[in-house]
Parts: C-alpha cells; structure tokens; sequence
C-alpha cells in the first residue's frame, strides 16, 4: 500500500510502514538525527528528530524516526518552532555530555546555534561524560556480536553504559560502536576511550 | 464454597449462590464489615480486629454477630473504622479497648456515641453513615460494595450481583454489541489520558494479530494517591469480571493483572479472586458453560513509578526493563511481544460491569457531556477529612474539597489544589468552582490523571512545592529520552537553585523554555506532563517567584534558606524547653532570661518552631533579625525580677 502525504510542502509518495524520516530522506529532504541509525531499529530517544506533523486539524511534535507516515499527513521539518527545540535538546544534552563532544553532535551544534556551555554552569559538579546515551553503541554491539558486550544500567540521571566483564576481550577485537557514536565517546580510532566501566565497579561504587 | 453449588454452570447457578449467602446472613443478629485495607492496618485495625473477635468468642455469640473483612470504606483519617449492619452505624478511630464495649453495644441495641463522627464546627454526631456530610454528596458506584463484600468471598461478591454483568455479557450479547454499549456510554479511561474505552477495546479487536490481551493497570505510584489498591483490596472481583468482559469483547483469551510490588495486599486479594473464581469456573475453561476460555495471570511491578505508563508496563511484563518505547502504533495494535494489548486502568475495568447491568445509557446520565460516571479522587493533604471519595464527574472543586473535605484543617486559608499527581498542576482559589472532568482540568493546565487530589493551604510554597515534584519525577525518570532525563535534571537544579535563594532573573524564562521542550518532545507521558506544577505555579503563582528571586523572600516561610527563626523577646517565657531541644546549641538564655538565637549556629531545623508552648518562636523571611536582647533584665513572667 502507498500512501500519500506532504513534507514541507513536497508531495511524497511513500509505503506503508515507512517512518516519516524514510520517506523525507527518499525526496532529499534531511532530517537531523542522533540516535538513528540505518538497519538499526529506531530507538526515538534523542528527539532531534522531531518534527511538527498536522493531523485531524491539530498540530503536534513527533518523532520522525518512529512515525509511521500516513495518508494525508502534513510534515513540516524546518521550523521556528522545531529549530528552537533541537538547539535546546542539543544544550539539554550536553549539560551532562560536556562541551567536549565531537562528530555528529558538535556539528548539529553548530547548524543549529547551540550553546553547549549553556548549563553546564548548573551541573559544574559532575564530570562532562562526552555521553548522550542514545544507545547507538549498545544497540549495534547486539547486533554485530548477537550478544552483547555492553549494556545500559541504572535509572534516570543514573543511566550509563558498562561493559560485562567477561566479554571484554570480545570488546576489544570488535570496536563497531566506534562507527555509530555521534559524540566521540566512542572514539573513531580507538573505540571507547576512556574505556567503558565495567558492570561490577558500577554496581559496587567503585566507577 | 458454601453451598451446594461447586461451579457456575448457568447464570441461574448465581442466584442459587446469592440467595445462600442472603439466608446465612439473615441468620445473624448483626454484621460489623470491619476495614482491612492498608490504611486502617496502618493505624492498628489488626490489634481491634483481633480483640473484637476475642469478645465475640469470649461471649459465645460467633452465632450472633458476624465480622466481614471489607476493603477501604473511605475517610481513611478516621481509622480503624467499622460499620455495623443492620443500621449502617459508622465507627472511627476505634482503639482495641474499644471492643468490649462496641460487642455490649449491639447485644443492648444501643449506639456507643464516642466513636462516632463529630462534626469539627458543630459537635453533632452522625448515627448512620450517609448523614455524614463526607458521605452525603458522594455517589459511590464503584466502592458501594466494599462495605458490603469481604474482599475475599466470591460468594459475597456473587450476592450483591457480582458475575451477573458476565452472565449478562456471555449470554445475551455478541462481542459486538458489548463494545457498542461502552462506546454508547462514553466511558473514558480512568488511568488519565481520558482516552475513550469502547473506542480502544475496538481497536485491539480489530487489530490483526494472535492471541490479544487484555492488561488491568494497577500499577499507581503517585505520592498519596491510592485508589487503584483500594479497588483491588475491597472488591478484586469487580476488576477481574470487567476484564473477562473485555477479553470476550475484544477477543482475548488471556489477561494480565499488573500490581506494583508495594500493594502486597492487593496482590493477596487478587490472587485469591482469580483461585476463586477458577474454582467456581467463571475464569478458564469454558467458562459458565458458555464456551468462552480465558486465563489470568498478576503480574508483580518491580516498583518503578514509570511501569504505570502502558508500553513501558508492557515492556516490563515482556520481562524486559520497565522503559517506555515510542507509542506511534497504539499498544492498542503492538502491545505486548508485539500483539494487540488492550490496557486499561482498574477502575476502568471495574466499572465494565456496572455499564453492562445497568445499560449505557444509565452510565451516561450520570456525570457531564464530555464525561460520564463516577472518578474515584484520594482526597488528601491540608483537608478535614480525608480519604477516598468517590462524586459523579462535574462535581466543582470547591463541592470536593469543603463539602466532602470540610475544609481545609486548622482553620487555615486554601491556597491551591494538586490534581492528578506529581504530573498535575496546582489550581488556584479563583478555579474552585471549575467542574472536575477531564477537558476542564486540562484547560487549567493540570490534569484528571488516575485521581490524586493534594489540597494545600497557605503554609505551603508554591516554589517549593513545585520543586519537590520535579525532584520526585527527576528521580522516577527511566533516563532513556534526553528532554525528560536532562531537562529535569536542569529544571531541578534551576528550581533548588531559587529555593536557596540563589535564583536569577533569567531562571523564569530559562525554565519556561525547558518546559516547552519537555512537554513537546519528550518520548512519553511522563517527561510530557512533567512540567505541569512548574508551569501552573508560575502561571498563577508568579509573585511567589518573583519574592523568591528578586527579594530572596519566601512568603510562606517555608524555603530553609530563605527563612531564620526568631524568639520574640514579648512571648518568651524563659522555660528553657527550646534551649534543651536544640541540636545545635544555637539558643541562648537562661533560667529567668529571655531566650534568643545565635543564627550562625541555626541550622533551621524548626525544633524550638514546634515544641514552643507560646509562639514565641517566629520564622521571618525577607525581613531584618532583630538583635538579640543582650543585656535585657532578667525576668520571670508575671513578675519583674529585681
């Protein structure tokens, strides 16, 4: 089934099931994302990529790399509105991170006029990360390996990535998170760096 | 099992089954339905039970007076509470002394008048139970029967009607006409969004994909809100035979109960309705005999206050971390293991039956347009009485919170009401008279949410209130989406920041920007609604902000850094008790001298604020201390001291 619908004023034909941001990438339409990844299921975590849809008369933000696109469906990806929000998710994101990411996020940074120092001030206590958790890494470390070397852990503003003891080694042969990671955290030429704590420390206090 | 009926096989078996347990009751001179639910245990209902059946076997009259152990009866301040059946005589505050006294009561016929209800204004007591004005203007649908069924009798159930809905629905209507009469009542789900029953229940029919489910949230974790429990503590089978009627609706042949670890005796009584209710074959196989088959298994929460949202209860019943997923397709469609999952809130569920007996049209007369039946709110904070209260929708705040509530404790002003829960917003005086429903509330800019009414008075900081709330979400936040996990992490920074008096002028906008990222982009409801107290307070308490901000005052004096103690030298009596209890030693005086306070060594811990027997302690904010009366004549009131 092919549905129809409007992305920024461009007609787009699309298949059902498709997301939003499939679709506006068939007819050149760029999306930014962060937590996307092609041939990974989308996760909708960053919200970067949120964009206004209008349906039944009402306008609303949703994830494009989640939503799937509908009949008659009206998309705006280029906004005031949406502009703003993806320069503060951006600050909001690296009040924790730190100035110091690289890569896809300090790009978006600059297209979108986002301060990374912003609130940093209000969290000077705790140790820029370089991390947004938008769980590239961890995603594509079970896709690659079929198991797991690292994993998420804790909840809310506890949330971090650790790495399991006993696949360390596999870890250290593998490096594909290195690929997919939009801030350096994994960095390019030598994958986690620092190295990622390992489960045990993290539970045990010790990292 | 009582009787001569072992299982259901008809609809008549029913009233074979009602009509036994009607004829062993009448065999009792009187029926006390005794509140066990978690409230009343709390406030030591087990020690008066125990010593209640202790009077009753010590007097030889087990054949005389039967104890039914019911579920929450409502104004739970009032507990351990009883009612005694016939004349439905309310207790409160029954003390196990108390016994001997209530069992001589129903032998001579009489009314113990101690443990009645006194009105705080007037003094009268209340002999029965719907005189009290608590009771009066509520309309109890979905609670009617607590009073009436020991939580753990199936036959109790059974004969106030239980299971007839199911009958009913099994028997006399197609699955399509079921959802049709939902849909024609206009129920709305009770967990919140409002969203409408029949609609949903719908679409997970319609759905492709096999098996369905069919899932009861009772997974409720706002702070002093506790209906959910309640329903499941006094009266489980009224959850359980609203969602049999579902899954025959929608075509599910099996359910979930999702119950938050905390509500162990939720869980007990659940899971004895479900043993009882396969026992009597009304769950499994074949059940009535009417060729319907659905199993039901509870399934504990790992208590994280997010669990409540469907997909991440969902993902937690998949056995998977409790954490939110993107929601475009409805769980409606892709619930759980990716198969269409109907979720609704227990008292959705339990208000299936009562749509079902008594006819859609019925349900929709009661409460407004948009709305229909009956909320359940927990009524609780700076109010008389209060507990569980249960009004057709429409009912205005002010009806709620001075008619029902009898006002605000202490004889203090109204100040602004919480509704919803942690994500809800604060409504000012000025919207008492809102009727509550679901549009109205959200006008406001708060929320129906599951039913969490915080009422607050006058010594209560809207900043700080509005601080504590996100602080609770900040910690009940899965972290998976970045607006929700930072943007509180920054908001509440921001607001600790005022509350500290550190606050700028910049903060407010700041905060307003964040709270519009949050609300547009965070991945669900919780991160959605969470900025709902920041923005209510500062829409309709805005001078609050500002005083704490520009003037570093905290007008309700409750801001710690913000506030210093004083002893006002014109009150003191010199007794020495603040002196003593201090922790710090920050209070100086002595015997016969005036007593004052070192304020570098206040730690502002309010001791001496409480313990003062003549007021002589003061909280000060944003106003000059006045110096210490160094050098003041000693005294001891009454007479000067030479």
């Amino acid at each position: 089934m092919v549905v129809t619908l409007k992305i920024d004023g461009k007609e787009v034909r699309a298949k059902e099931g498709m997301t939003i941001l499939e679709a506006a990438k068939k007819v050149g339409i760029e999306i930014p994302t962060l937590c996307y990844h092609e041939g990974l299921e989308p996760y909708g975590v960053c919200r970067i990529c949120s964009v206004e849809i209008e349906r039944k008369g009402k306008v609303q933000v949703v994830a494009a790399c989640c939503y799937p696109v509908e009949e008659g469906l009206n998309v705006v990806t280029n906004s005031p509105r949406i502009n703003k929000l993806r320069k503060v998710i951006l600050e909001l994101a690296a009040a924790s991170a730190g100035e110091g990411v690289s890569g896809k996020m300090r790009a978006l940074a600059s297209e979108y006029g986002a301060n990374l120092s912003r609130f940093r001030p209000l969290l000077s206590d705790i140790e820029p990360t370089r991390c947004i958790l938008c769980g590239l890494c961890v995603r594509r470390c079970v896709e690659a390996n079929w198991d797991a070397a690292i994993g998420f852990i804790g909840r809310g503003v506890n949330r971090r990535i650790v790495i399991f003891p006993e696949k360390e080694t596999l870890c250290l042969t593998c490096r594909y998170c290195r690929d997919v990671c939009p801030t350096g955290r994994a960095c390019p030429s030598y994958g986690p760096n620092p190295p990622f704590p390992t489960v045990d420390d993290v539970i045990a206090g010790r990292a | 099992m009582l009787g001569s009926i072992k299982r259901v096989n008809s609809p008549e078996d029913l009233d074979k089954i009602a009509q036994e347990v009607k004829e062993r009751e009448t065999q009792y001179k009187a029926i006390i339905s005794f509140c066990t639910s978690t409230g009343c245990v709390a406030c030591g209902a087990k020690k008066v039970l125990e010593e209640l059946r202790n009077e009753i076997k010590k007097r030889g009259l087990e054949k005389e007076i039967y104890i039914k152990e019911t579920g929450c009866l409502g104004m739970c301040e009032g507990g351990p509470r009883l009612l005694i059946y016939p004349g439905e005589i309310p207790y409160f505050r029954i003390k196990p002394e108390d016994a001997s006294e209530i069992v001589s009561s129903i032998v001579e016929g009489r009314v113990v008048e101690k443990l009645l209800y006194r009105d705080g204004a007037t003094g009268e007591a209340y002999r029965t139970l719907h005189e009290i004005p608590f009771y009066k203007y509520q309309l109890r649908l979905l609670l009617a029967n607590n009073a009436k069924i020991d939580a753990r009798s199936i036959e109790d159930y059974i004969a106030v009607g239980g299971y007839k809905a199911l009958a009913k629905a099994l028997f006399q209507m197609t699955p399509e006409e079921i959802i049709e009469e939902v849909k024609k009542s206009n129920l709305r789900g009770r967990g919140g969004a409002g969203f409408p029953t029949g609609i949903k229940w719908e679409t997970t029919r319609n759905a492709p994909g096999e098996p369905k489910y069919v899932i009861v949230n009772c997974d409720q974790g706002d702070p002093g809100a506790y209906m959910d429990r309640a329903v499941v503590e006094g009266n489980p089978h009224s959850v359980l035979e609203g969602l049999i009627i579902g899954a025959y609706a929608i075509g599910a042949k099996e359910g979930f109960v999702y119950i938050r670890e905390e509500y162990p005796l939720a869980t007990e009584r659940m899971l004895i309705a479900i043993k009882q209710a396969e026992e009597y074959g009304l769950v499994g196989e074949n059940i009535m005999g009417s060729g319907f088959s659905f199993k039901v298994t509870v399934y504990r929460g790992a208590g994280a206050f997010v669990s409540g949202e469907s997909s991440a209860l969902m993902t937690a019943i998949e056995g998977k971390v409790g954490e939110p997923r993107p929601k475009y397709i409805h769980t409606a469609v892709k619930g759980i293991w990716d198969k269409p999952s109907c979720l609704n809130n227990t008292k959705t569920w339990a208000t299936i039956p009562l749509i079902i007996l008594n006819g859609a049209e019925w349900f929709r007369n009661i409460g407004t347009e948009g709305s229909s039946g009956t909320m359940i709110f927990s009524l609780v904070g700076k109010v008389n009485n209060t507990g569980l209260v249960e009004v057709p929708m429409g009912i205005t705040l002010r009806d709620l919170i001075f008619k029902i509530g009898g006002g605000i404790s202490g004889g203090k002003k109204f100040k602004a009401v919480q509704t919803g829960g942690p994500s809800g917003g604060f409504i000012p005086e000025q919207y008492l008279d809102t009727p509550v429903d679901f549009d109205e509330l959200t006008k406001l800019g708060s929320m129906m949410g599951s039913g969490g009414m915080v009422v607050m008075d006058e010594d209560s900081c809207m900043v700080d209130a509005a601080r504590y709330f996100v602080d609770f979400l900040l910690g009940e936040s899965c972290g998976k989406c970045i607006p929700c996990r930072e943007g509180l992490r920054v908001l509440s920074r921001i607001l600790n920041r005022i509350c500290e008096g550190q606050g700028v002028e910049e903060d407010i906008q700041t905060i307003e920007e964040i709270s519009e990222v949050m609300r547009d982009a965070s991945l669900c409801a919780l991160g959605r609604t969470a900025v709902n107290p920041v923005l209510t307070s500062l829409r309709y308490f805005g001078d609050e902000w500002i005083q704490h901000i520009r003037e570093k005052r905290c007008p309700a004096k409750v801001c710690k850094n913000l506030i210093s103690y004083y002893i006002d030298p014109n009150e003191c009596q010199a007794c020495l008790l603040c002196l003593r209890e201090c922790p710090t030693g920050a209070i100086k005086g002595d015997k016969d001298q005036i007593h004052w306070i070192e304020q570098e060594k206040c730690i502002k811990c309010g001791t001496c604020y409480q313990i003062c027997r003549f007021n002589a302690v003061k909280k000060l904010s944003g106003e000059p201390i006045p110096p210490p009366p160094i050098g003041m004549k000693p005294i001891r009131r009454g007479k000067e001291v030479r």
